[in-house]
């Protein structure tokens, strides 16, 4: 993987600590856990930007992982890298949860409400067979988030109707806010509930090597448009990037202090420019 | 008084289900879905001549309203399908965060609302749906009054880019309104002039509060009676340029008092023309099992209501 892209992970990192710092809210766990899939995603496998109608679109359902999803589209050229300082402050496009609200570009849908990003994503897909549109639907869901019920509903209408141009990836980190999802409603054996609901299952074991993301999310775009839906299951680390962050729930939603935010850049030196 | 013709008893879900037959051939860009209740809602037509446009989801609304979110991210024009408890208070954060926040221009169609849906009961009899749906930013709501109002409804709510909530009902009633009445969203539809009364009504109590208006002229008192088929946005220069000559009025629904058309004229009225008002609603109760007559008349959403309640307000109007 190209130096560039290690590059742009960092200063991702970056970005999210100081947004969620300069606030001191929002939701750096999740965020930092899907630097690699995003910067995979926006550099390497969607095809995006041009006019819309042959756009690959991505949903994110997790929605208050958005610090990634902001400092991804605009290092993408969405919108300038000066508004990441207006991150869930007043009279801001960049809200708390990502909303298309107040139009702001590379957004499509809102969530924050969790679950229903993945039907949302099928109703993209449909339009896209409607269409004779070519292109992909992609959508991000966390684990936790998978208790939600209306995400089997849209599970089990996919394989039925044959939605075979959506890409659902799943941040199988394990954690949710009150602590592992083990604890708080285990989720069981998700590849065999996935396989049972008769979609495509692949996995990714480090999601956060950008050699394997890309590796597995280009073997499912390969596989796309053949049939049946297809998942993956993405194993990250909470917080990665920034060593006292990782592999715990305690930093889903807590933003770090002052010091914690000097310690947590040191490990990530400024690579391409701060906002 | 002005007569009005029923052209013979129809329900207003087969007015949509026609309309929306219309659109599938017309436009393209149309879509349905529906959550396992495609016969009762009157859309069997469409699923036929449109297969390929046609989403059955099976029992899953909140699935239901995703899909039809994203439908009309990618461009369509998606119309929801199911009886309007399902279509509203089910779903109500999917419709909240993917379609009213996120502004899709998804069509939520609802059939057997309030109590008139009959023997199924209070678990299928929703009396809320109103005011959940006008308190989401940015939605319209319309409830409409007979067959021909709800097809012509039904093909003008295509052309209006934007989330609307087209709530309707199961039972025949009369059909009067003309067929080539023009439907416009916003616009509420003076039915009768008068003098001495201000009647708004919405949905199958319109045709209540014709009754009631005959009778009452009969009884030598002349009632103005106006059809809101929009309850948001809210016509209200016609209510007030109404009110203003009469100065007292009469609000008529099959919903809850609480949060339906009569609140919404009650703001206006407390705002703008502090007149008197009283309210012929259900009064903050679920309905029952019973024919759609019975419960008519236990519930007080008839025309002998609207007479009773129109001789209480004549009686509070200032002299």
């Amino acid at each position: 993987m190209s130096k560039n892209l290690n590059n742009l992970v960092i200063q991702t990192r970056r970005d999210i600590l100081r947004m969620v710092h300069a606030v001191n809210s929002g939701h750096p766990g999740g965020s930092l856990g899907c630097v690699e899939f995003f910067v995979t995603l926006y550099n390497k496998i969607m095809q995006h930007g041009q006019d819309d109608n042959s756009n690959d679109m991505f949903i994110l359902s997790n929605g208050h992982i958005s610090p990634v999803y902001y400092s991804t589209l605009a290092r993408a050229g969405y919108f300038d890298l000066k508004e990441l300082s207006t991150f869930r402050k007043i009279n801001s496009r960049l809200q708390g949860h990502p909303t298309n609200h107040d139009n702001l570009p590379g957004v499509n849908i809102s969530s924050g409400s969790l679950g229903q990003g993945l039907s949302v994503g099928l109703g993209i897909a449909l339009s896209k067979k409607l269409n004779s549109d070519k292109s992909l639907v992609y959508v991000l869901t966390g684990d936790g988030e998978l208790q939600e019920g209306q995400n089997w509903e849209a599970l089990m209408y996919a394989s039925a109707n044959n939605v075979d141009n959506i890409i659902v990836t799943v941040d199988y980190n394990g954690q949710q806010i009150d602590g592992s999802t083990k604890d708080v409603l285990d989720i069981g054996d998700l590849k065999l509930k996935l396989e049972a609901f008769n979609w495509k299952v692949f996995e990714i074991e480090n999601g956060n090597s950008l050699d394997e993301v890309y590796e597995i999310m280009n073997n499912a775009r390969k596989d796309s448009m053949k049939g049946k839906p297809i998942v993956i299951l993405m194993k990250t680390i909470m917080g990665n990037g920034v060593d006292f962050m990782m592999h715990s729930h305690k930093w889903h939603g807590i933003a770090p202090n002052d010091e914690e935010l000097k310690i947590a850049l040191s490990q990530n030196p400024e690579t391409l420019g701060d906002y | 008084m002005e007569e009005f013709i029923n052209q013979g008893d129809k329900d207003t879900r087969s007015g949509f289900g026609e309309g929306l037959t219309e659109l599938g051939r017309n436009n393209s860009d149309v879509v349905a879905l529906c959550a396992d209740l495609t016969g009762s809602l009157k859309m069997n037509t469409f699923a036929d001549e449109n297969p390929e446009r046609f989403f059955q989801v099976g029992i899953a609304e909140a699935n239901m309203m995703g899909i039809a979110a994203g439908l009309a991210t990618g461009g369509k024009i998606p119309f929801t399908g199911t009886f309007a408890n399902f279509s509203t208070g089910r779903v109500y954060d999917q419709i909240r965060q993917s379609i009213a926040y996120s502004n899709k221009n998804v069509k939520i169609c609802a059939s057997h609302a309030g109590v008139t849906l009959g023997e199924d009961g209070a678990t299928h009899q929703i009396l809320e749906d109103i005011g959940l749906m006008k308190m989401l930013p940015g939605m319209t709501v319309i409830n409409t009054c007979d067959f021909n109002q709800t097809r012509s409804a039904t093909l003008e709510i295509c052309k209006f880019d934007g989330p609307v909530y087209l709530r309707f009902g199961r039972p025949k009633v009369a059909n009067f309104t003309k067929i080539s009445e023009k439907f416009q969203i916003g616009k509420g539809v003076l039915l009768n002039k008068g003098g001495d009364v201000t009647i708004v009504a919405t949905g199958h109590l319109v045709w209540e509060a014709i009754q009631a208006a005959n009778k009452l002229y009969q009884n030598g008192i002349s009632a103005e009676i106006i059809n809101i088929h929009t309850i948001k946005p809210l016509d209200e220069d016609i209510i007030l340029n109404s009110i203003n000559k009469t100065g007292c009025l009469v609000s008529a629904e099959e919903h809850n008092i609480y949060g339906g058309l009569g609140e919404s004229v009650a703001r206006l009225l407390t705002s703008k023309a502090p007149y008197p008002q009283e309210f012929i609603g259900t009064n903050d109760t679920f309905g029952e099992s019973g024919t759609p007559l019975e419960l008519m008349n236990k519930y007080g959403l008839n025309s002998n209501s609207i007479f009773e309640a129109v001789i209480r307000v004549l009686k509070r109007k200032a002299k």
